[in-house]
C-alpha cells in the first residue's frame, strides 16, 4: 500500500476527524460561495432591524441592530476567519521553523540563546500582547495576522528544536556532514523534511487557535474595519443580548463549529501521522 | 537553605524577564506610528503643540535613544508607569485600584480550572472507554473550541436572563449597603459566572492533559510492580498514578497562566468586572496607549507571579525533587 493511501486509511478510521474534515469543507465552500449566496455586501441594510430568525423567508438567521443580514455576515465572516487562520499560521511557521532548526542543529550556545528568547515570548500573556500589537499598529488584516503570528510561533520553534536535537545525531545526517554539505543544505534538505509530520499536526491546531484569537480581537473592536467577521458581529450584538439572542448565538456557533472541526482534524492527523510524537509540542 | 536559594534564583530570573518586557514595552511605544509624544498624550489631535513639547522635554524624547530607555526603566523601578491623560490619573494608581478584582477573578478561575480539570480528567481515565469518559472527553473538546467571550455571553443568557439565578454584571450590587459577611456573599455571587466561564476553557485543557497523562502513567512498569506487590487499586491510583501523572499538568498550568490573565480581558469586558482586563478594554476604546502598555506590563508581571507559584507547587508535588541535599 502506498504511504498516501495508508495515511488516508488511518485518518478515515478516526470518526471525529472525518466529521471535522467534512465540516471544514462546508465552511470553505461557504467562504468561496459567499458572493454568490449573498450578492449584496454584508454591511448593507436589507431588512428591518431586529428581525428574528425564520420570520421572513430568505432571512433565516434574522437581521442585526441595523437591519443587516446575519446570514450574509456569517458567510463573509467565514472568509476572514479562514484567511487569517491560514496566513497567520504560515507566518508563525516561517518564524518558528528557522529559529527551532538553528537552535536544534547547532545546539550549545545558539540553542541556549534562542530558547531563552522563545521562553520569553511564551511568558508574555499572548492575548494581551496581541491586543497591544494590533492597537498600536492600527487594526487591519495585516496587523492582525502579524500579531497572531508573533504570539503563535514559540511552540513551533520548540517542537522543531526538539526534532532537530534528536535527528542531528542520526547516521544519515552524519553522512551528510562528512560528505561536506553546507549546514543550510543539511538543515533544509536532510533534516527538515523529516520533521514535517509533527509540524503539520501542530499547524492544523494553530489554525484553530488563530481563528479563536482573531474572533476575540475583533470582538474587542480590534478587527479590520473593512471586513465582516464573526467576532465583530458578536461584539456589536453584545449590548442587545437580552433583546436579540440570535445576533450573538449564530456567529458564536460558527466559530465553535469551525474551531472544533479543525481540532478534530488535528487529532486525526496526529493519530495518522505520528501516534506519539506530536502531543509534546503543545 | 537550598529552598531559599532556589526561590532567590527564580526571583532573579523573573526580574530579568520583567525588565525585558519593559524594554519591549518601550520599543512598542516607539513602534507606534507617529510621534511618541502624541502616543503618550493619547491620540494626537486633542493635544496641542505646547503640551506635546512639554511631554518631549519631560520624557526626554529629543534625547538619544539609550538615555530615553534608561529613564523609562528607572521610572518603572519606582512604580512610575506614566500618566493617563485621558483619565487624568497616574497609570500606576489606575492599575492598583483595579488589581484586587483581577487577582480575585483569575485566582478563583485558576483554582476552579485545575481542581475540576484534574478531577474530571482522572475520572475519565479511570472509566476509560465508558460513558463517563466519552461525556467528559466530548465536553472538554467542545469547551476547548468555544470562544471565551461567547461562553460568557451564553452564560449570561442562561443563568441571568432565563433562569435569573445569578447577577450578570459588576463586582457587587451597587447601592446595596451590604457590609461584612453579607457583602462577601454578594461579591461571591457576582464572581460565580465570570470565574466559571474563565475557568471552563482551561478546565478543558487540564482535563484532557490529566486523562492522557494518567493513561500513560498507568501503563508504566512501576505501576505493574505496585500491583504485583499486592497493593489495592485505591492507593495505586492515588499514590502512584495520580501523583506522577499530575506533573505535566502542573507544568502546563504554569505555562497557561499567561492565557488566564489574557482571558481576563474578555471575561472582565463581558461581565463589567472592574479589574485590569476591563481597564485594558477601556484604554483600547479611548486609544489611551500609555495606560494600555501599563496594563500590559502589569499583566506580564502577574504571569511571572503565577509561574513562580507553579514552581513552588512543583517542589511540593514532584516526588523526585528534593532540595534538602
Amino acid at each position: 500500500m502506498s504511504p498516501t493511501k495508508d495515511f488516508w486509511r488511518r485518518f478515515r478510521r478516526n470518526r471525529g476527524a472525518t466529521i471535522g474534515l467534512a465540516l471544514v469543507w462546508v465552511v470553505i465552500a461557504i467562504a468561496i460561495l459567499a458572493p454568490i449566496l449573498y450578492p449584496q455586501s454584508p454591511w448593507r441594510m436589507v431588512q428591518r432591524p431586529f428581525l428574528p430568525p425564520f420570520a421572513v423567508e430568505g432571512f433565516w438567521f434574522g437581521t442585526d441592530t441595523l437591519g443587516r443580514d446575519i446570514g450574509a455576515g456569517l458567510a463573509y465572516g467565514a472568509r476572514v476567519s479562514l484567511l487569517i487562520g491560514l496566513v497567520s499560521t504560515l507566518v508563525a511557521l516561517l518564524i518558528g521553523i528557522p529559529i527551532g532548526a538553528v537552535a536544534g542543529y547547532f545546539a550549545g550556545r545558539w540553542d541556549d540563546a534562542l530558547m531563552r528568547f522563545t521562553e520569553f515570548f511564551q511568558t508574555i500573556p499572548s492575548f494581551a500582547l496581541a491586543i497591544v500589537l494590533v492597537a498600536i499598529l492600527e487594526p487591519s488584516l495585516g496587523s492582525i495576522v502579524l500579531a497572531i503570528a508573533i504570539v503563535g510561533w514559540p511552540p513551533v520553534a520548540r517542537l522543531v528544536r526538539g526534532e532537530f536535537l534528536s535527528l542531528r545525531s542520526r547516521e544519515y545526517v552524519q553522512a551528510a556532514v562528512l560528505s561536506g554539505q553546507r549546514p543550510s543544505a543539511i538543515i533544509f534538505r536532510q533534516i527538515l523534511p523529516n520533521t514535517l509530520s509533527p509540524v503539520i499536526v501542530l499547524a492544523s491546531l494553530m489554525v484553530a487557535t488563530a481563528i479563536l484569537l482573531e474572533s476575540s480581537l475583533s470582538f474587542l473592536g480590534l478587527g479590520d474595519p473593512n471586513v465582516m467577521s464573526w467576532g465583530y458581529m458578536i461584539g456589536a450584538a453584545r449590548t442587545v443580548l437580552r433583546q436579540a439572542w440570535w445576533m450573538s448565538v449564530f456567529p458564536g456557533l460558527a466559530i465553535l463549529l469551525t474551531v472544533l472541526a479543525l481540532n478534530l482534524i488535528g487529532e486525526g492527523l496526529n493519530d495518522a501521522l505520528n501516534p506519539r510524537l506530536a502531543r509534546k509540542g503543545r | 537553605m537550598a529552598i531559599a536559594r532556589y526561590i532567590v534564583a527564580r526571583l532573579l530570573k523573573a526580574l530579568a524577564v520583567l525588565i525585558a518586557i519593559a524594554v519591549l514595552n518601550f520599543l512598542l511605544i516607539h513602534a507606534a506610528p507617529g510621534d511618541p509624544a502624541a502616543v503618550m498624550a493619547g491620540e494626537a489631535g486633542a493635544a496641542d503643540e505646547i503640551f506635546l513639547q512639554q511631554l518631549r522635554e519631560k520624557f526626554g524624547l529629543d534625547r538619544p535613544f539609550h538615555v530615553q530607555l534608561w529613564s523609562y526603566l528607572a521610572g518603572i523601578l519606582q512604580f512610575d508607569l506614566g500618566f493617563s491623560y485621558r483619565q487624568e490619573l497616574p497609570v500606576a494608581k489606575l492599575i492598583l485600584d483595579r488589581l484586587p478584582a483581577t487577582l480575585l477573578l483569575t485566582g478563583t478561575a485558576f483554582l476552579i480550572s485545575i481542581l475540576l480539570g484534574v478531577l474530571l480528567g482522572a475520572l475519565a481515565a479511570v472509566r476509560v472507554g465508558r460513558w463517563a469518559d466519552s461525556a467528559i472527553t466530548t465536553l472538554a473538546l467542545i469547551f476547548y473550541a468555544t470562544p471565551l467571550f461567547w461562553i460568557a455571553l451564553m452564560a449570561i443568557l442562561l443563568f441571568s436572563v432565563q433562569l435569573d439565578w445569578l447577577p450578570a454584571y459588576g463586582f457587587e450590587t451597587v447601592g446595596s449597603g451590604y457590609t461584612g459577611l453579607e457583602r462577601v456573599g454578594d461579591i461571591a455571587r457576582h464572581l460565580v459566572l465570570p470565574a466559571l466561564t474563565l475557568g471552563l476553557f482551561f478546565m478543558a485543557i487540564y482535563a484532557r492533559m490529566t486523562r492522557a497523562s494518567m493513561l500513560e502513567t498507568a501503563g508504566q512498569d512501576f505501576v505493574k510492580t505496585a500491583r504485583a506487590k499486592g497493593l489495592a487499586d485505591g492507593p495505586i491510583l492515588r499514590r502512584h498514578i495520580l501523583r506522577n501523572a499530575i506533573l505535566p499538568v502542573v507544568t502546563l498550568a504554569g505555562l497557561q497562566a499567561g492565557q488566564i490573565v489574557g482571558g481576563a480581558v474578555l471575561t472582565e469586558t463581558v461581565f463589567a468586572w472592574p479589574g485590569i482586563g476591563r481597564l485594558m478594554f477601556e484604554a483600547l476604546l479611548q486609544r489611551d496607549y500609555n495606560l494600555l502598555l501599563g496594563v500590559f506590563l502589569v499583566s506580564s508581571a502577574l504571569v511571572l507571579l503565577f509561574n513562580l507559584i507553579t514552581d513552588l507547587v512543583y517542589l511540593v508535588v514532584d516526588p523526585r525533587i528534593s532540595l534538602a541535599k
